[in-house]
């Protein structure tokens, strides 16, 4: 039940619920821990709770790390 | 899908292996615990160990919140719905949980009882608002990812007054299990268990951030590195592990930024403070009572606590004299070790816990059939 990817949310309703898509798969969730999510973010999903959002520029940052490139500034 | 096949990357994957291959030290040996069966599932599923050094030991730890939801609990909750007509709403993964005399939530569905499989507990909060006129109870399993969730639902039915709304408390916390598993006589008394370090939780630690971890980092002097899900990061994570063990450091490091700040999510902690508070001591199935390591539901919200409703009692049942969960749990054993693994117990029929979910280290081995790549080795 631990296992979640990124997904991207895709509409804002009003209150707390939200549309997002992972990977073709459309489906409501709560964004009432992660309130200052916006569409087009990636958030973490649990349990049908988004608890966190994710920072693309970090993301690009370990990628850098796994290759043993110095990270970006 | 952007954000995860990057991090699954086959090529970058051998770079990072190379890497941990030059890193690690001749003669040395190496023992990380992931704590977290997220991690457990990613290392069998990618065969991230195939990838390792000889000398690198990954150890399951606890981390697998069906795994560790003991028996009684699961006895409790058959009886809400059998005895007291509840309708008891849990997460899938709980309904096959072995519980006493080979029973089970899915099996007293079967005979009738009426209890419901939800994905969220804004589920459950639907289900008691559609039924008026039942009592509707919510099984509540997890670590610090499916507490806030389960605080915000209370808050939820406090709002809109639903009086026919419990939850069944069985939260867990995720620091005080690494703690109790570094001071068990295995790892402090005889050393059959030593550890080197920790992979830290991923969505966990979203959550609650890295904070909490450096008190064991420095108390222990074991590194700590927070990890994603997803195999190039259990193997970055392990690299940045082995460094820390070169150097004689024991720090937290953090390799799942692109989540984790040191601070966590401060909504979600709120909610979680408003409506929990700690318990003395709880039971984990294979760790035994664990001191301050469990939630309950706070007196202002003690209207929807259903072992306040109910008068829950707990009583504690040993589990299967075969099954080896406690030790594997523990980090003691390996699935391998267990008599019973893929011949009595399988993922179908599930003797222990560990082989239900698919984050539980048995039910992983299986899945993936790294067991027989090892002994074929
Ligand atoms: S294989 Fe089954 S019986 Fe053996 S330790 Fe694992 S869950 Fe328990």
């Amino acid at each position: 039940m631990c296992l979640a990817v990124p997904v991207l949310v895709v509409k804002r309703h009003d209150g707390e619920d939200a549309i997002i898509d992972a990977g073709g798969v459309r489906k409501q969730v709560s964004l009432a821990l992660v309130p200052e999510a916006r569409e087009g973010d990636y958030v973490i999903v649990h349990v049908g709770y988004a608890i966190g959002r994710l920072d693309p520029d970090e993301a690009l940052k370990t990628l850098a790390l796994f290759a043993g490139m110095e990270p970006a500034a | 899908m952007k954000h995860v096949d990057e991090f699954r990357d086959g090529r970058l994957a051998r770079v990072l292996a190379d890497r941990i291959a030059r890193a690690v030290e001749p003669g040395r040996h190496y023992r990380f615990m992931e704590f977290c069966g997220g991690h457990t599932h990613a290392i069998s599923r990618y065969g991230v160990t195939d990838l390792l050094p000889a000398s690198i030991e990954t150890v399951h730890g606890p981390g697998c919140p069906v795994c560790v939801l003991p028996i009684g609990r699961i006895d409790n909750a058959i009886a809400l719905a059998r005895e007291r007509g509840a309708i008891l709403c849990t997460y899938a993964d709980t309904m096959r949980v072995p519980a006493a005399r080979g029973s089970s939530l899915a099996k007293a569905k079967a005979a009738g009882a009426d209890v419901r499989m939800v994905y969220s507990a804004a589920d459950a909060l639907r289900v008691a608002r559609e039924n008026p006129a039942r009592e509707v109870v919510f099984l509540a399993i997890g670590f610090e990812t499916t507490t806030p969730p389960t605080a915000h639902a209370i808050l939820e039915a406090d709002r809109a007054g639903l009086a026919n709304f419990s939850v069944f408390c069985n939260h867990v916390v995720t620091p005080a299990a690494i703690a109790n598993i570094l001071e068990s006589p295995q790892v402090r008394g005889i050393g059959t268990v030593p550890l080197d370090g920790f992979v830290g939780p991923a969505h966990v630690s979203c959550v609650i951030g890295s904070q909490p971890y450096e008190f064991f980092a420095e108390e222990y002097a074991k590194p700590v590195v927070i990890a994603g899900f997803e195999p190039l990061d259990v193997m970055q994570a392990v690299l940045m592990l082995v460094e820390q063990v070169n150097d004689g450091r024991h720090e937290v490091e953090n390799e799942f930024a692109r989540a984790v700040t040191r601070e966590g999510n401060a909504k979600a902690k709120a909610l979680v403070a408003e409506v929990f508070e700690l318990r003395r001591s709880f039971e984990w199935r294979g760790l035994g009572e664990v001191p301050y390591s469990a939630l309950r539901i706070k007196a202002r919200y003690e209207r929807f606590d259903a072992e306040k409703r109910y008068d829950i009692v707990y009583r504690p049942v040993l589990d299967n004299k075969a099954c080896e969960c406690g030790a594997i749990l523990r980090g003691a054993k390996r699935p391998k070790d267990c008599k019973a693994f893929g011949t009595v117990c399988t993922p179908e029929n599930p003797l222990g816990s560990c082989m239900v979910s698919s984050e539980g280290a048995c039910a992983a081995y299986y899945a993936y059939g790294r067991f027989r790549d090892r002994e074929a080795a």
